[in-house]
């Protein structure tokens, strides 16, 4: 089986090498293949998961705690204004 | 041709929890950008965001009181899409498995009633906010400033079915659901402050036709009134390009409110592919029966089965209706008929002058130091005849604004009726005697001229007679 490794690169925002692209193509191509025979077990009897692990309802009660980390995070953006990120032009036209 | 319309909504609404959807943050409007941020709400490498339980509570009630299916397992899944106010490059929703399905909210346009069915409720997280540079929106800006103080707030989204027949049925809808929201204490739904947000996918179809027409998504609804006018402006333009033999094109469009027209958007990402999977990083939510339960119980009374209990009380449809779509009123109409009060009155003056003092002074009733016995005290007062309507709203007023109790202004201010009829009589003669022209034309058969007479001795009192009282007393007086 073999994968559109322009539409997925595009979606992910990658831009790749022609080498790249062909080294993926043959890797996520491998990976599909891996997909399809688990395809041809019979599952009749398994219910669907969404998780490996046999865990459910992990929740926390509502209670806010002041913020820490903040200026660390803040220096991750190239570009401080107002204590804002800045961010080019979002949509060009 | 004739054509009919198809609407279906779907509407966000940011949840009243104390703190965001996965992390520990303060889940508050109007801070510092950039303050209620943390390393999960941001995203960093190997954070474990933790959901919620509060918000899955109150999108359990309102599921319950949307007559939804709560569903025994429900995951959240990552949603893909690049965008500047989305730091982690996903926004954490459900997909496949929401949190309920299959409901209906009844709503009445223009005495009609109708049920709209819900596709779904669901939880996700909402995303940041930007501030465009260079120009007012997104369109045209050179740059744009990113706060992620609202990243990660949670987000209920309720999908309804495309039942919705024309942009009027859309803003019922869409304000009654409100309503209900509001009346759950689920979230404030202030369209224009953004905590409660109405996407629309607008299609039409020739009249009889089974199937659906293409349809458009309208972004960019603002208000409750730019609801039908949204849907009007599209609704208009499918039928314009349908009429003239044309295809509607599958997009998004946004509406300007100052043009009252949408527009495709421009530069828009190629079709959707959201690339959703699994959130690994949450388990399933499966709410225990005896969860839903408990949350069910707390619902209680629904707006439209307390409007049907208040118009049972005598209360014209219209005011329970108002009282209902402000619980705090509905609320303190309940209490001061439990101490005596008559439904009716007690609407009457909730509505009006009450509502009207906190508009006026922009404050909520819970916070005047009012509470339904004052109210009902009034009330008894002005039944007595110990208060005339006119003072008893000076009274009020005068409660209000400084919080004493009403017998305390009343006994201080000595603005109770006057009872004693040998003094009402006294000015009701003193009244003639200074009118003589006036008494003339009533002798004379003008018999309206009474109104000016009655007015004169409420001058003379300072509104302290019973009217009544005041007219039988000149009467007697004119001889
Ligand atoms: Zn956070």
């Amino acid at each position: 089986m073999r994968i559109d490794v322009d539409h997925v690169a595009r979606l992910a925002r990658l831009g790749l090498t022609e080498a790249e692209k062909k080294l993926f193509a043959d890797q996520l191509a491998a990976i599909l293949d891996l997909a399809a025979s688990l395809q041809k077990l019979d599952t009749e009897t398994v219910p669907p998961t969404a998780h490996a692990i046999p865990m459910k309802n992990v929740l926390r009660e509502d209670k806010a705690s002041p913020c820490t980390d903040v200026e660390a995070i803040m220096a991750n953006g190239p570009v401080i204004e107002d204590h804002m990120f800045k961010v080019p032009r979002i949509i060009e036209g | 041709m004739d054509y009919e319309t198809v609407i279906g909504l779907e509407v966000h609404a940011q949840l009243l929890t104390a703190s965001k959807m996965f992390c520990s943050c303060p889940n508050q409007f109007g801070d510092k950008p950039n303050t209620n941020i943390c390393p999960v709400c941001t995203g960093q490498p190997g954070v474990l965001p933790v959901t919620n339980k509060k918000a899955v509570e109150l999108a359990i009630k309102t599921a319950l009181a949307l007559n939804c299916t709560v569903e025994p397992s429900s995951v959240f899944a990552r949603k893909h899409y690049f965008y500047p106010d989305l730091p982690k490059n996903l926004q954490i929703s459900q997909y496949e498995l929401p949190l309920a399905t299959k409901g209906h909210l009844e709503i009445e346009v223009d005495g009609v009633k109708r049920k709209i069915g819900i596709t779904r409720v669901h939880l996700e997280e909402d995303a940041g906010k930007l501030v465009h540079q260079g120009a007012a929106r997104i369109m045209g800006a050179d740059s744009s400033l990113v706060d992620y103080n609202r990243t990660g707030t949670p987000l209920m989204e309720i999908v309804s079915e495309p039942d919705l027949r024309s942009p009027r049925e859309a803003a019922v809808y869409t304000e009654t659901l409100a309503n209900l929201l509001r009346y759950l204490a689920v979230t404030d739904a202030k369209m224009e402050e953004g905590s409660l947000r109405c996407d629309a996918n607008i299609s039409l179809r020739p009249k009889g036709e089974a199937k659906f027409g293409t349809k458009t998504e309208v972004k960019n609804i603002n208000s409750f009134r730019a609801i039908e006018k949204a849907l009007l402006a599209e609704e208009k333009r499918h039928e314009e390009v349908l009429s003239e033999g044309g295809k509607i094109t599958q997009e998004t469009r946004f509406f300007d409110d100052v043009t009252e027209t949408t527009t495709g958007m421009r530069g828009k990402e190629y079709a959707h592919d959201y690339r959703y999977f699994p959130e690994p990083d949450l388990v399933p939510v499966e709410p225990p029966r005896t969860w839903v339960a408990e949350i069910k119980a707390t619902i209680g009374e629904l707006p439209w089965q307390r409007k049907a209990r208040f118009v049972g009380l005598s209360v014209a449809g219209e005011a329970a209706q108002l009282l209902v779509n402000d619980k705090p009123l509905a609320d303190f109409l309940d209490a001061a008929v439990k101490l005596g009060a008559k439904a009716p009155t007690v609407a009457n003056w909730l509505i009006g002058d009450i509502t009207a003092y906190c508009k006026e002074n922009k404050k909520e009733l819970a916070g005047l130091n009012f509470p339904p016995a004052e109210l009902a005290e009034l009330l008894t007062l002005i039944e007595k005849g110990t208060l005339s309507n006119k003072i008893a709203k000076e009274v009020l007023f005068t409660a209000l604004q400084t919080g004493k109790p009403v017998k305390e202004i009343v006994a201080a201010s000595g603005m109770t009726q006057i009872s004693d009829e040998g003094e009402l009589l006294k000015i009701a003669q003193e009244v003639v005697k200074s009118n003589p022209k006036q008494v003339e034309q009533y002798k004379g058969g003008k018999e309206a001229v009474m109104m000016f007479l009655v007015g004169q001795m409420m001058k003379a009192t300072k509104g302290r007679a019973n009217p009544e009282a005041a007219t039988r007393l000149l009467k007697q007086a004119l001889g």
